[in-house]
């Protein structure tokens, strides 16, 4: 009853093969993205916006740039946190090395930097397979952590070998830096999600997606119907690196300012991209939301909770946290293999019939 | 010339020492992953963790002390007694098997028949689980472990390398323990696992599942069996490497170091383990001593994953590993 799809009929093409393609959805979206856009950059304010909306918003790229590796086309990868630290590292040079270029270029050209990195690293998947695949992106996370430590010319032979963000404008609105203000932040990375979300969204519908399924389905009989595992692989792990790039470059300018990279790009950072997936849902874009905004609240909620209403140490706290966190991860896989985006899925279906469900 | 060298081939000594230690963690991957197919993240973990509960048990540690402090307010610390270390050792024993048959009960008997790469995941979460437990129950700080292994330098080893090439070298007494270790394990899990009858149900499980349940073998009792077992050679691997460095979170991280022995030596191999360890080892520690420096040094953490990566390009099942044939 609430949610139908019946009587949305398409009378052209066009109508039938748009982004949305049911009436309920399409608005559900509209009104998601004019909540986004027009309430919330009045209301935020500094805690909001580093607690939980710009992690969101950055996560959420990421778990996207992952979902389409893991989830659509099959390929478990272990560094992420690798790539992030690519895109992070490839905006402080462009940044420091071109002031005058804006930062959204420049966001968008460490993606591309981590594009061509990843797709160096996924080379092998055409040889190496499943569990051994998965292991062997770790050693992109272990060796670009160890580059980016040991090379001066990465962190422009600063002392502490950390990067720190340049205070960068758009439109003379400080994006970087310490002068930022709460809702330019936001919007930022809100633009940048969106594009991503857009992107991903049409290209997993596509040709490209589709080969990309079909690959993850079983790759010896995609090649046999006439998909190329090359191509199909090559463009997996490159899509998957640019929004995992923007994700880290965004990660490090606009929401750390500065980094180090064996804390802020660490092993831990893959597994926390990855559960993101796992638990909002592999091959869902929605799901991918789900998952960042369930792993960015999680740990918001229980310090709230633990520490500020049980008064707890925080040591006890965070491995409580550790516990949950794990614990969650297998519920849901032995409850809900296919994550929120499932649960979702199931919602609609339920809605659509209640309350005459015979 | 000649003293580049015998520092090198105390580097490479070194090495293979270190890579028997890799091969007792990459031991217990092999054990599970060859019978039930499960590719076990959690193993380094719970090295920690049996690491961790001997360390409480021998020092008399009241388990949750620190959540119980918290709750009630109040401030336990330990029982006041110290077991001695055949005593905690045992105890240990049996809070592993407990922990095996808890992951049976609670995550894989639900996990039956999901892709394996859902099952890989789980373990993920399980290690997350198992890391923050072993902190609640026994606290986060580092810990020493002392059951009483010899360490320190060898010295009949470097007084006779003294003799023989005018330079001692230097090699623990505790790698040396470790490698002694490490050999009879292998020997021991080789004879189980060959002639007992536990050891040939192991075995066919590991040939088909299906098969196997066909004719009576229990799956549910083989998999607490071969969990205990990991458990086991986790709480060895752990009372080396804390004897080695302290107990304390740095010690899962050998897991990581165990994967590329792994890949090298292939997933179902238990002789590969041993191998891909020994070369994993020496080779990181040679390329240290001759490589390192020229780039900055510290290639130990990524060069295993590296040599790994380029070793499966060209023969993608691993050294041992089974061949891998793929149908439609």
């Amino acid at each position: 009853m609430f949610y139908r799809e019946a009587g949305d009929f398409k009378t052209s093409y066009r109508a039938d093969s748009q982004t949305f393609p049911i009436r309920l959805d399409r608005m559900g979206y509209f009104a998601a993205l004019a909540v986004a856009y027009g309430v919330v950059p009045f209301v935020i304010d500094d805690y909001w916006a580093n607690a939980v909306f710009v992690p969101f918003l950055i996560y959420a790229i990421a778990a996207i740039g992952l979902n389409i590796l893991v989830g659509y086309a099959g390929q478990v990868s272990l560094g992420t946190g690798g790539f992030m630290a690519v895109g992070a590292y490839a905006v402080y040079k462009l940044m420091t090395a071109f002031p005058e270029v804006p930062i959204f270029l420049h966001v968008i050209l460490a993606g591309g930097i981590t594009a061509c990195v990843g797709v160096l690293f996924g080379l092998p998947s055409l040889r190496i397979k499943g569990f051994y695949l998965a292991v062997a992106t770790l050693a992109a996370q272990f060796f670009l952590v160890w580059l980016f430590n040991k090379v001066p010319w990465f962190y422009n032979y600063s002392a502490s070998g950390q990067i720190t963000a340049p205070d960068r404008t758009m439109f003379g609105i400080f994006i970087t830096g310490a002068q930022t203000s709460a809702a330019a932040k936001y919007l930022f990375c809100l633009v940048i999600l969106t594009l991503v979300a857009l992107m991903a969204r049409n290209l997993t519908r596509g040709t490209v997606g589709r080969k990309w399924m079909a690959i993850r389905d079983m790759d010896i009989a995609a090649e046999i119907i006439g998909v190329n595992p090359l191509s199909a692989k090559v463009t997996a792990f490159a899509v998957s690196s640019f929004f995992i790039g923007i994700a880290g470059a965004l990660l490090f300018s606009v929401y750390l300012g500065a980094a180090e990279v064996g804390e802020a790009f660490g092993i831990n950072k893959s597994f926390l991209v990855l559960f993101m997936v796992i638990i909002g849902g592999l091959g869902s874009i929605f799901g991918s939301f789900a998952g960042a905004a369930f792993l960015v609240l999680l740990p918001v909620f229980l310090k709230n909770v633990l520490v500020g209403g049980l008064g707890w140490p925080t040591d006890v706290a965070a491995h409580l946290e550790l516990m949950i966190v794990g614990a969650l991860i297998v519920v849901f896989l032995i409850v809900e293999p296919h994550g929120l985006a499932q649960i979702w899925r199931i919602a609609k279906e339920k809605l659509r019939l209640w309350p005459f469900p015979h | 010339m000649l003293e580049q060298l015998t520092y090198a081939s105390e580097a490479a000594l070194n090495g293979l020492m270190a890579g028997v230690m890799y091969s007792l963690v990459a031991l217990g991957f092999v054990l599970i992953y060859k019978s039930s197919g499960v590719f076990n993240y959690a193993q380094g973990v719970m090295a920690l963790f049996a690491a961790l509960t001997l360390v409480g048990i021998q020092n008399g540690q009241v388990p949750f002390a620190h959540l119980i402090n918290a709750v009630t307010g109040g401030h336990l610390e330990s029982f006041g007694w110290q077991v001695p270390a055949v005593l905690a050792i045992l105890l240990t024993i049996g809070v592993m098997v407990g922990m095996a048959i808890a992951i049976e009960k609670l995550v894989l008997k639900h996990l039956v028949n999901q892709a394996p790469i859902i099952l890989f995941m789980a373990t993920i979460g399980l290690a997350y689980f198992l890391e923050g437990f072993g902190d609640v129950m026994w606290g986060a700080d580092i810990k020493t472990l002392d059951v009483g292994l010899p360490q320190g330098i060898n010295e009949t080893v470097e007084s006779l390398t003294g003799a023989w090439f005018g330079y001692g070298f230097f090699i623990d007494n505790l790698d040396i323990v470790a490698a002694v270790v490490s050999v009879a394990l292998v020997a021991a899990l080789t004879v189980f696992s060959q002639y007992s009858k536990q050891g040939r149900a192991l075995r066919a499980v590991a040939d088909d599942h299906q098969a196997a349940l066909s004719v009576g073998i229990s799956l549910r009792f083989i998999w607490i069996l071969v969990w205990s077992i990991a458990g086991f050679v986790a709480l060895v691997a752990g009372i080396m490497w804390g004897s080695k460095s302290g107990v304390q979170f740095s010690l899962s991280l050998i897991a990581l170091k165990a994967l590329p022995v792994l890949m090298l030596g292939g997933f179902t191999s238990i002789p590969g383990a041993i191998v891909g360890g020994l070369i994993i080892g020496m080779g990181e520690k040679l390329f240290e001593f001759f490589i390192g420096p020229m780039i900055g040094g510290a290639t130990e953490n990524w060069f295993a994953y590296v040599l790994a990566l380029i070793f499966l390009v060209f023969r993608p099942q691993g050294l041992f590993g089974e061949r891998i044939i793929e149908r439609v």
